[in-house]
């Protein structure tokens, strides 16, 4: 840090700052990740579901309708019957674990396409709004305020009784009811990127409408997106499992945790656990995926970044 | 503050002319509405008849005005299994959501306003932690199944509640508990939001500095300030509320609206579906009103736009 006088100050500093985005960038998402472990946690639980929902039902396919009617009504913590049976059965004597893990690839699937659905074509619709704006962002705007100034569930259950209660018109409804999220955050978001120097110089150049929608405007939008979607990905599974809890869901014999809480339901004096249970999963995956939703918030949020990035010791 | 107001409630009122449109169309989209209209078994006869009387032979665009003029009676129909007017069912059955869901309303903003400016008294500290943890465990609760894992504890298990019914003080605990959960999850970060912006201004600090005591540093001038986003996130839950309610109501076998409803979907009541849509959207739409009124009492510089 040697230098002539007047602009080594300057430069020092200069310096100090391209250290502190260099440590930065140098800390992998993983590092940061370690450091928080309820995130770490909810992390791991979140790649076990998705274990479950990619090789799940192909493994444990045949033991979830496997019936041991000497096994009917096991509690859970029963290990006479082989470890299968370690959270208890049902009525026909199917083992729970093996059910719950088949129906996570229903109930993650669904949430997922309908989040992912909902994102998209918001996304898309926001970019719309956002830049073309006039006439078209106005009905676009006022379609948001429809569909958001309805209860959702209320929407849901008017749709799948016209409709049929089938998975496809399932995702599209769950879809529907939460667009106006990504769209508002996307057209809130251009409005602002679109006055920003890189547009007017992309505009400058020459680029189509398309090219800088695509190309300048929605790499930037895309993080905030992602974030909104991990909580997203909780509200819809707590909306799929209360429509198929209703019966206006995903209909039996496929099965969802939901499902399952309906179906238990009416057993609760005899097996307590054919209801608990699933309940339980339910909210361990959407607990995981809210939890993650605000470490990858305080993640991406560079004012708040330092409370990861912070020596642990000041932490406790 | 006029011009503001009115835009506002024009907006409310295409939504729910969108909703009407909606309703119209939705019942016409499956093609035939006597599929809608009459149990699954209904012969060919009642049915040509049935459309015949209804006007579903005429064309689509005579059947939107004949419908719009029924609307704006407030004649939806006769229910399909109850032989009564549909409009009269839902509103017999709207008081008691309506007091379901105003009563877990205030009690949720009301202590979701306590422990969150609790909570933001002291940033990073016990009951911070204690109460974030505890609000995301809320939000992230699938109510159906609190529900029912409350009616196994304290219905069954312990017998200190009714399990279901309407009846006196017993009978209210578990449904409001359940249905307080997610407005009170996600009431409490967004005042313990609100609230750190607020006690970290230059008005808590003069208001400090002149010695006014904390109770009314935290209660009087911070929490005024934080009440706007408040606000907006309960006016926003509200509407939410019914989701929830249509869940509690009919896990607790309560006769409200929520579980007319959701009867009325079961056993293909289509009249009674409509009907209680027309309604809800109405009083979502009075809501709205009441929270643009609210603004406007809360924030002056909304009254001076």
């Amino acid at each position: 840090m040697s230098g002539d006088k007047g602009i080594a100050p300057v430069l020092a500093a200069a310096t100090a700052e391209q250290e502190a985005i260099i440590l930065r960038q140098r800390l992998p998402w993983w590092r940061l990740l370690m450091r928080d472990r309820f995130a770490l946690a909810a992390a791991l639980w979140i790649v076990l579901l998705v274990l479950c929902f990619l090789f799940g039902p192909e493994l444990f396919g045949k033991a979830a309708n496997a019936l041991n009617l000497r096994a009917r009504n096991l509690p859970p913590g029963s290990l006479e019957q082989g470890w299968m049976m370690v959270l208890g059965s049902d009525a026909l004597g199917r083992s729970m674990l093996a059910r719950l893990i088949v129906a996570s690839r229903n109930t993650l699937s669904v949430a997922l396409t309908a989040v992912i659905l909902a994102m998209v074509f918001g996304g898309v619709l926001g970019l719309i709004a956002g830049y073309i704006g006039r006439g078209i962002g106005h009905v676009i705007m006022r379609f948001a305020d429809i569909v958001q100034s309805f209860p959702s569930l209320l929407l849901a259950v008017v749709v799948l009784y016209v409709l049929e209660p089938r998975v496809g018109n399932l995702v599209i409804v769950l879809a529907i009811t939460r667009l106006p999220v990504y769209l508002r955050v996307t057209r809130a978001e251009v409005l602002e990127i679109r006055e920003r120097v890189f547009v007017d110089a992309a505009r400058a150049l020459g680029g189509s409408r398309f090219h800088i929608l695509s190309r300048h405007i929605a790499p930037v939008v895309a993080p905030t997106l992602l974030t909104i979607m991990t909580v997203d990905f909780a509200i819809v599974m707590l909306a799929e499992s209360g429509l198929s809890f209703l019966g206006i869901g995903i209909q039996p014999p496929e099965i969802t945790w939901g499902l399952m809480v309906a179906q238990g339901r009416n057993y609760l004096n005899q097996a307590w656990w054919l209801a608990f249970l699933p309940g339980v999963a339910i909210m361990m995956a959407t607990l995981s995926a809210n939890v993650l939703s605000n470490w990858l918030r305080i993640v991406t949020d560079p004012v708040q970044r330092w409370r990861l990035e912070a020596p642990r010791d000041t932490d406790d | 503050m006029t011009a503001y107001l009115g835009r506002r409630a024009l907006h409310s009122a295409i939504a729910l002319i969108g909703l009407v449109l909606a309703v119209f169309f939705l019942a016409r989209l499956t093609g035939d509405p006597t599929n809608l209209f009459l149990p699954i078994d209904a012969s060919l006869e009642t049915r040509k008849e049935f459309a015949h009387k209804h006007g579903f032979d005429r064309p689509a665009i005579e059947q939107f005005f004949s419908f719009l003029e029924d609307v704006s009676r407030g004649d939806l129909g006769y229910s399909m299994r109850k032989q009564r007017p549909a409009m009269e069912l839902v509103l017999e059955a709207y008081p008691t959501t309506l007091k379901l869901a105003g009563l877990t309303m205030v009690l949720a903003i009301g202590l979701a306003v306590l422990v969150g400016a609790i909570a933001a008294y002291r940033p990073g500290g016990v009951f911070d932690r204690i109460g974030s943890m505890a609000s995301l465990a809320g939000a992230s609760a699938p109510d159906f199944w609190v529900a029912i894992t409350g009616i196994l504890l304290f219905a069954v298990s312990l017998r200190w509640l009714p399990t279901s019914g309407l009846g006196g003080f017993p009978y209210w605990i578990m449904p409001i508990a359940v249905l307080m959960l997610r407005p009170f999850g996600l009431l409490v970060q967004v005042v313990r939001g609100a609230m750190l912006g607020a006690l970290s201004s230059a008005y808590v600090k003069t208001a400090r500095a002149k010695g006014v005591s904390e109770r009314s540093v935290i209660f009087v001038h911070a929490l005024r300030n934080a009440c706007l986003s408040i606000v907006t996130v309960a006016g926003d839950l509200a509407v939410g509320l019914i989701n929830g309610a249509v869940i509690v109501e009919t896990v607790f076998g309560w006769p409200g609206v929520g579980k007319l409803m959701v009867d009325a979907v079961i056993q293909r009541d289509f009249p009674v579906v409509q009907a209680s849509i027309m309604v809800t959207a109405t009083a979502i739409f009075m809501l709205n009103i009441v929270i643009d009124l609210l603004y406007v009492a809360l924030d002056p510089r909304i009254r001076h736009q």
